[in-house]
């Protein structure tokens, strides 16, 4: 190098402003978001974080999945030309162990994705030293938590229809069940809705990434977060269940009303939402989600002739926590995205 | 790695103790290596009268060192600010900062930690908003077309990180991908500046493997791979040990004579400044305090005078009375200091400084007249270390907000 510069100091007439290269600076810039969310996904992809929730993942299937087809047998049995044996695939698991089912499985598991292709998004740039660098190129800022949102959502896309398909080709070919036409589109709407789901933790995450500065600290929040709602949850819902319990000489229409306020309790927490629409949407004989209102409410329940829903009533059923959860996801995703745009590039 | 870390000591240790009576080698740390830069082996005056390479280019009519004397053909300022100021709740991060760079201009931006430097960049490259004033980069706003201005301003920041997980050439890559190269002329463009900072045989090793020099280098080839017009550079040698500083210092000083690049770089390191700077702003608190060539900043920060060692060797005690006489009697000598016992170098204050290279010749021609014999004749570089002191303690004179400067310009007091 030192070589190849004789004398600098015999410096050109005048400094030439000779450039070569300009073509591709007059040609238009690519949308950024692009290449950096290629980058992502391709840097998750062969990450180990990525096989590890792929391998945990996939227990989550396998296991329920092995209790599930023990049991099958028997519901198919009893319920010949029921239309929902393929589902029951999802809905199934050993009678004692009611947490091994494939969808509350996936409920529980689900979150872990989002949050763990996210934690580290922002502030693993920052820690690294790349996001001055990267933010130097020619592209907008949004870019940069756009494409590492777009790249988690594909990753788990990804993810979650490859267990779903291993699921239904298990079912399939070892079991002999078809999925009827009908079952495939409910299959279809539960992948959506659980990617949703997955979303709003993913967006969380991104959040996270935003304000704390350091990606461990991160983590722990988000799988502190994540153990509240899972796990603790539910035990947070039994309190509130003590709290509002009806009075032994509570009259039918003061037990309801407690049953009311516990339900609304309960449905703070997104699991509880994303619960109760993956039951509605793979079990079309649910009619009902929330508690009757009133008296007659409850005996017009009781008095049903059980029946089917098709997919776009069951929908219905649950349309309100579907957009509690859209309108979570782009809260969290707006607040990491106009705190991001805010904050200052140094450390 | 102890080579290394010795010499950053010694090469900081000017800008930090109070005590540094700074001669000349100390001041020029990197051309003391040996592989010095090449100009000062071509320009007898050294780093102190080096004029701008725009004034070199018209210097057959005129040869002074002051740019802003010459005749306005020069090209039009790439980097312009005007009153650019950068204030955080109740700190003023930068405070109505005038600058202007030109094309095969190598300015820099020198300046104590948190005196600004790396805000005044940021603004430059619309990454943070300035609170008022104006900047122009390539003709550009950059807080409104941040784009059209990265696009073609390489930039290299403070403490550059990389991808550890891939390869360097995997990083230029992204880079040239975000910057619109594809193909062909992305693998060519990375093939060059790879080449260009050396790291050709260590493209394809994890970056995690590199040291921080590399990932230095590496950092200037990122910010080259776009081929920018104007190369934004924060603390380009730090952590590079110093033949790889004289390395990183030629490849600015080509860049700019072959691609007619403009640079700014921020720095805390004296020295490389002075070796490698046309012009240089003296930045304190937000605050430009002294800006143009290390001439202009002599006159402006100096004392007047210059300062010339000569070597004589003298045995007998009568020709050391009649060697004064002479030295005294030349014209523009002010004073003449009479070495030590044992020693020969004799130094003479010269005043106006500009008379320096006059008397130099005067003692030359004197030395033979009077049979005096001559064994060196070296001028005294007024060092940058020298000015910068002077200037923060002025500064804090003017101004005590600027304390934490002339506080640790320390003990000594302008002459």
């Amino acid at each position: 190098m030192t070589a190849s510069l004789a004398t600098p100091a015999t410096a050109p007439a005048t400094p030439a402003p000779a450039k070569e290269a300009v073509d591709h600076r007059t040609s238009r810039l690519p949308a950024g978001w692009r290449i950096i969310a290629g980058k992502e996904i391709g840097d998750h992809v062969m990450s180990a974080r990525f096989i590890v929730l792929l391998i945990v993942l996939g227990l989550a299937a396998a296991i329920p999945l092995y209790f599930a087809a023990d049991r099958i047998r028997a519901v198919a049995e009893a319920a010949t030309g029921a239309p929902a044996v393929f589902l029951a695939l999802f809905t199934i698991g050993p009678s004692d162990i009611a947490i091994l089912r494939v969808d509350t499985f996936v409920g529980i598991v689900a979150p872990l994705l989002g949050l763990a292709f996210a934690f580290d998004a922002v502030n693993g740039e920052r820690s690294e030293g790349t996001l001055p660098r990267l933010l130097s190129q020619p592209i907008y800022r949004d870019d940069v938590i756009n494409g590492k949102f777009a790249a988690g959502l594909a990753v788990i896309g990804l993810v979650l229809v490859s267990v779903v398909l291993f699921i239904s080709g298990f079912g399939m070919l070892r079991l002999g069940i078809i999925p009827a036409g009908s079952e495939v589109v409910r299959l279809v709407a539960w992948v959506l809705v659980t990617f949703l789901y997955v979303a709003l933790w993913l967006s969380f995450g991104l959040l996270l990434s935003v304000v704390i500065r350091r990606a461990a600290t991160s983590a722990l929040v988000g799988f502190g977060v994540w153990l509240v709602v899972t796990i603790f949850g539910q035990l947070i819902t039994k309190l509130v269940q003590g709290l509002f319990a009806p009075a032994s000489n509570a009259t039918a229409d003061q037990i309801l009303g407690s049953y009311q306020a516990q339900e609304m309790v309960t449905r703070i927490l997104p699991s509880t939402l994303y619960q109760e629409i993956s039951t509605v949407i793979l079990t079309p004989n649910v009619t009902q989600i929330s508690t009757p209102a009133t008296i007659g409410q409850l005996e017009q329940a009781q008095s049903q002739i059980p029946g089917l829903l098709t997919l776009d009533q069951s929908i219905l059923l649950v349309w309100p926590q579907v957009v509690v959860l859209v309108a979570l996801t782009i809260a969290c995703f707006g607040a990491a995205y106009v705190l991001f745009m805010r904050q200052e590039i140094r450390a | 790695m102890e080579r290394k870390k010795a010499i950053r000591r010694t090469v900081r240790e000017p800008g930090a103790g109070p005590d540094t009576s700074v001669s000349p080698d100390a001041g020029a740390g990197p051309d003391a290596t040996g592989t010095a830069p090449a100009w000062t082996g071509t320009e007898p005056e050294g780093a102190a009268a080096r004029p701008a390479p725009a004034a070199r280019s018209a210097s057959s009519t005129a040869p002074g060192p002051e740019p802003r004397r010459e005749p306005d053909d020069r090209p039009a300022p790439v980097i312009r600010t005007k009153a650019l100021t950068k204030r955080y709740d109740t700190l003023t991060a930068v405070d109505a900062l005038d600058l202007s760079v030109r094309p095969g201009e190598i300015f820099g931006l020198l300046g104590q930690n948190g005196a600004g430097k790396t805000t005044t960049i940021l603004m430059l490259l619309g990454l943070t908003e300035p609170t008022s004033g104006q900047a122009r980069v390539v003709g550009l706003d950059p807080a409104r077309h941040p784009r059209e201005v990265k696009r073609r301003v390489g930039y290299l920041p403070d403490a550059v990180g990389f991808y550890g997980g891939m390869t360097g050439r995997q990083n230029l890559r992204y880079t040239a991908r975000l910057n619109g190269l594809n193909g062909k002329a992305a693998e060519a463009a990375m093939e060059e500046v790879l080449d260009q900072v050396g790291l050709t045989d260590r493209a394809d090793d994890r970056v995690e493997t590199y040291s921080r020099g590399m990932k230095q280098r590496l950092g200037i080839a990122d910010a080259l791979v776009k081929s920018p017009d104007i190369l934004i550079l924060d603390e380009p040698t730090t952590a590079i040990d110093p033949l790889g500083v004289v390395e990183i210092l030629d490849l600015l000083r080509t860049l700019v004579h072959e691609r007619g690049l403009a640079i700014l770089l921020s720095s805390h390191l004296l020295n490389q400044v002075q070796s490698v700077c046309d012009r240089i702003g003296i930045f304190a608190a937000g605050r430009m305090i002294g800006e143009g060539t290390v001439t202009r900043l002599a006159n402006l920060f100096g004392d007047g005078s210059a300062a010339i060692d000569v070597g004589l060797d003298l045995k007998d005690p009568a020709d050391r009375e009649r060697a004064d006489r002479v030295l005294a009697g030349l014209k523009s000598v002010e004073a003449v200091t009479r070495p030590e016992p044992r020693t020969d170098l004799w130094r003479l204050t010269v005043r106006p400084a500009s008379d320096e290279a006059n008397v130099r010749q005067a003692i030359l021609a004197a030395a033979l007249e009077h049979g005096l014999h001559l064994t060196s004749l070296r001028p005294i570089v007024p060092s940058l270390d020298d000015i910068y002191r002077t200037a923060l303690e002025r500064r804090g004179m003017a101004d005590t907000a600027v304390g934490r400067g002339a506080a640790s310009a320390g003990g000594r007091t302008a002459a």
